[in-house]
């Protein structure tokens, strides 16, 4: 039953664009129809859950007619459903807010494309999810990683555009490599394609298949070496498909990682060390390139790669856990991971959607040409700010919750590990407390900058608010964010079941772990505090006697250009962390003279993964293969015939033919 | 939990903070041979900026009045998982040292928002350097925290602190020691006192919490500082009960004995901002490393 209604979400999310298709190219009614098919989808999916959660231990369907010859199976198991209902559920909300934001007649080249590719990018995520046969798994995979490169590049006249996607493209195609790399193995190990648990794997075989697992699945979540096409991507695509992205597509990747460690036996002690190493790196270089950055949704994007990295921090504590036997640190580590999956898809989804506002309202990104917009856009920057907070990972919302099963798992870690490994843990927490304070810094910034003070530019101080259908997908996403926030016990059936399907043997109850009741006491008592002292404000009508100019210190001109800028109040930190960022500032010489001419300063944050290392190694790569181009002629049938001699030489090979 | 002494906790974090305040002042005046304002000069101080009117700039929205009130809410409830006098603190859960972290995060958040909301480059500045060194200070906070944890196996700061603290003295005297001095260090850094900040000027580019108020007028400006207070007193509170073991006496003795302490941190407080200097920006965050790395030490210390 739930199996059969979470294949119809799948089915209903791929399909929503189709209605479009026939619909007349600039009608309102194929954005409608595709965001009610979403929402449908989203409905089946809580009502797959709803079923499942929290008796049922796994339900599954055999669809013998999709290979031939194979069994292929769709399924739903605790951990399937809680990353089913993020994917269509933001898929859904982003939908709605693609209404009005990117609507037909405005986009009238793009909007049917896009609109198909949206829809297919939650469809081959849900069959990644469901599926329990690796040829479904990898179809799946490869519909959402090429929906999603069409959906990047939607705007392909703009050159930016075109350069993003095609890194995106080069990076999805190697991550794909190393996943068939890896269900290569896992055919080699249990001599068949079906993702079944694998309890007698030897410990080479195991590591390996994790090895090329991780190495596919990270470069699609993104985590720091590997994160090269993130920032690029997130923000050059339409803003709703960046919410898309940053909410679910690396999910996925989190998702791949998580299964796949529940199939194998348990893992390595060093495994878990890795992991939890490259989510504590990730984090912390995530975070500090984020504070470098000077347009919304490229600082958005680095403080995905600083989520993630939490969410690895936390499975790696998971898988700790489960190789060192402590039940409890891995539960606490696995549900704080799980619990920031959802959470990081509500609160960088409303961010997102939050900045696509913005820049649509004021027709820019760059934050040090905004400013002001609370005035102008009092309810994005209420929901902007709602997100702000979250995302810190401060009380009174959902981040706290999250990152505080995180810290507990870490400390418990420490607490029941000496020596090498409690010291690790030790600078988990350490290293989650500098992220945690680096992500405020980076989050007032950038709130401060858009919403608060002067407008810097004509263009900001004339914005007015978004249109509705845009608030109330973001309005929604904000009361998920409260709603976890103040009752996380919500959340704990599913996180229970979830935990469950990784580990049977997880006995532990989640609730005895983690303070639940005492963190929505707290969340009440300071939402409650807070009504009372708003209420004191406004039944006192705190009208000022006056309304003046902000006190400049005597200064008797002041203009908004003057207002501290986003690079400046960044400048302390990156300084500190210039080390790892290697910043670029272009500082004019002023010279000697009383009265020096005209002056620009310029700071740049360049990727070093992408910029200094990716992309000349990729230049030298191509220039060195040169004389390599006689294959690549234009003419398709020696294409043809390319193709031919490397299937025979492959199916002699599959033979024995070749020795 | 028992009522009384609850409520005799909340109107200690409510009515005691200026106090504290008033004896920095003090002593920093005898030190210099002065004879200084009356012990009670915050309360005066309080009570006349709650009378007076209000005055905004154009430029603020609701953010810049939610600063205020956010700081002293988030004061408040982390007073709450603090044991003062008591021995199990009002609110107390596995974990509740994260929350006391991050509520002061959440006031922080508010009040450099606030700031930001004026518009003024003097804010900015002050909002800038308040998110750059309170990043560096929380690793700080966190490590100092865990020496205790390793030694007492608890999760909660009632459990940390709240009763036979005089075991961790006669257990590991040195890395309590360390920890101890990075509290300080931490405590100094936090709440914005000599020689990371000068509390007592007012119009100088090296301000850090002052300059984020100046554009407050009025009851925001005390609430404010009255929030202020309170964190000051509240962080106090929780070095004092590492540093001092109460007495195993009756409640009101107990309650007594960490009253003086605090203030006895007071005077302390008072004759390091009397004899130093304060740093230069560029030093501020070595030292707030130094704080961490003190910490760090006394966790190598505790290695099993």
């Amino acid at each position: 039953m739930s199996a059969a209604l979470a294949l119809v979400a799948v089915v209903l999310a791929a399909v929503s664009g189709l209605p479009g298709l026939v619909l007349p190219r600039d009608h309102v009614a194929a954005d409608r129809s595709a965001a009610l098919l979403l929402a449908l989808a989203a409905l089946c999916a809580v009502a797959a859950t709803v079923s499942l959660v929290p008796s049922v231990p796994e339900q599954t369907l055999a669809l013998p007619w999709l290979v031939l010859g194979e069994r292929v199976e769709v399924g739903l198991d605790g951990l399937s459903a809680f990353f089913l209902l993020p994917t269509l559920g933001i898929s859904s909300v982003a939908s709605l807010y693609a209404v009005a934001y990117w609507p037909a007649h405005a986009h009238p080249r793009s909007a049917r494309r896009l609109r198909l590719a949206f829809g297919l990018i939650a469809g081959g995520a849900g069959l990644v999810v469901i599926s329990r046969h690796a040829l479904a798994f990898l179809a799946g995979w490869e519909v959402m990683a090429l929906a999603a490169f069409f959906s990047i590049t939607a705007e392909d006249e703009r050159e930016g555009v075109r350069r993003a996607g095609f890194i995106y493209l080069a990076c999805t195609r190697a991550s794909t490599l190393a996943l068939i790399g890896a269900f290569a193995l896992l055919h080699a190990a249990s001599n068949g394609f079906a993702l079944k648990a694998l309890p007698g794997l030897d410990p080479f075989a195991c590591r390996a298949l994790f090895g090329l697992a991780l190495v596919g699945f990270v470069l699609k979540a993104g985590a720091m070496p590997l994160h090269l096409w993130l920032p690029g991507a997130h923000a050059m695509a339409p803003t709703h498909v960046s919410a898309v992205l940053s909410g679910m597509l690396l999910k996925i990747g989190i998702y791949g990682i998580v299964r796949f460690a529940s199939l194998l036996p348990p893992l390595a002690v060093s495994d878990g060390v890795f992991v939890l190493v490259l989510g504590m790196a990730s984090a912390v270089l995530g975070v500090a390139f984020a504070l470098g950055q000077h347009e919304l949704k490229r600082l958005l994007a680095y403080h995905s790669i600083e989520n993630i990295g939490i969410i690895l921090m936390g499975v790696g504590v998971a898988l700790l856990g489960r190789s060192l036997g402590h039940p409890e640190v891995e539960l606490l580590g696995l549900a704080g991971a799980l619990l920031h999956v959802w959470n990081h898809a509500l609160f960088k989804a409303l961010l997102f959607l939050g900045a696509g506002s913005v820049v649509r309202q004021s027709g820019s990104g760059e934050l040090d040409r905004l400013g002001g917009l609370a005035r102008r856009l009092p309810r994005t920057a209420l929901c902007f700010g709602i997100g702000a907070v979250a995302i810190c990972g401060l009380p009174p919302l959902n981040g706290f919750v999250s990152e505080l099963l995180v810290y507990l798992g870490l400390l418990r870690a420490a607490l029941l590990s000496g020596g090498a490994l409690g010291l690790l843990a030790v600078s988990g927490v350490a290293a989650l407390a500098l992220v945690g304070g680096l992500a405020a810094a980076c989050f007032v910034k950038a709130f401060g900058v858009v919403f608060l003070g002067e407008p810097r530019t004509a263009a900001a101080a004339a914005a007015h608010e978004a249109p509705q259908g845009m608030l109330v997908a973001m309005a929604a996403l904000a009361l998920a964010c409260v709603a976890i926030g103040v009752a996380p016990q919500l959340a704990v059936p599913c996180l229970e079941a979830a935990a469950r399907s990784f580990d049977p043997a997880l006995g532990a109850r989640l609730g005895d772990l983690a303070p639940f009741g005492s963190i929505s006491l707290a969340a009440l008592a300071l939402l409650a505090s807070l009504a009372g002292m708003a209420a004191w404000v406004l039944r006192r009508r705190l009208r000022p006697t006056l309304r003046v100019a902000t006190w400049d210190c005597g200064y008797a001109a002041p203009s908004p250009r003057m207002q501290y800028t986003s690079s400046s109040f960044a400048a302390g930190l990156v300084g500190l962390f210039h080390w790892a960022l290697w910043p670029q500032l272009d500082a004019p010489r002023l010279g000697r003279r009383p009265f020096p001419g005209t002056a620009r300063l310029h700071t740049e944050l360049p990727d070093p993964v992408l910029d200094r290392l990716t992309l000349p190694a990729a230049r030298w790569l191509a220039h060195a293969s040169t004389w390599f181009r006689w294959v690549q002629r234009g003419r398709v049938h020696s294409y043809v015939l390319y193709i031919l001699v490397a299937i025979v030489l492959g199916f002699l090979a599959a033979r024995g033919d070749l020795g | 939990m028992n009522w009384l002494e609850a409520l005799v906790h909340l109107a200690v974090v409510l009515l005691v903070p200026p106090l504290l305040l008033g004896v920095i002042q003090r002593t920093k005046a005898r030190v210099a041979g002065r004879r200084g304002a009356p012990l009670l000069q915050p309360y005066y101080d309080l009570v006349k900026l709650l009378r007076k009117d209000v005055v905004l700039s154009r430029t603020t929205t609701w953010v810049f009045v939610a600063g205020p009130a956010v700081a002293v809410a988030t004061a408040v409830l982390a007073s709450l998982l603090v044991p003062f006098g008591e021995r199990v603190a009002p609110l107390s859960f596995a974990g509740d040292i994260v929350l006391f972290a991050y509520l002061f995060g959440l006031g922080r958040f508010f009040t450099i928002a606030a700031a930001l909301d004026t518009g003024s480059s003097f804010e900015g500045m002050g909002g800038a350097r308040e998110a750059t060194f309170s990043a560096l200070a929380e690793p700080a906070l966190f490590l100092a925290l865990l020496v205790l944890v390793s030694l007492r196996g608890s999760l909660s700061l009632s459990g940390l602190v709240g009763e036979d603290t005089h075991i961790l003295w006669v257990t590991a005297v040195a890395p309590v020691a360390l920890a101890c001095l990075s509290l300080f260090v931490v405590l100094l850094a936090e709440n914005s006192r000599i020689p990371f900040d000068d509390p007592a000027t007012h119009l100088e580019l090296t301000m850090i919490h002052e300059v984020m108020v100046l554009d407050h007028s009025g009851p925001l400006l005390g609430a404010a500082l009255w929030g202020a207070a309170q964190k000051l007193f509240v962080q106090s509170a929780l070095l004092v009960r590492i540093l001092v073991p109460l007495p195993d006496g009756p409640a009101p003795l107990r309650w007594v004995c960490f009253l003086a302490a605090v203030l006895a941190l007071g005077v302390v407080i008072g004759i390091v901002e009397s004899t130093m200097a304060r740093l230069r920006l560029r030093q501020v965050p070595m030292l707030l490393v130094a704080a961490s790395l003190l910490s760090a030490f006394g966790i190598v210390l505790l290695v099993r």
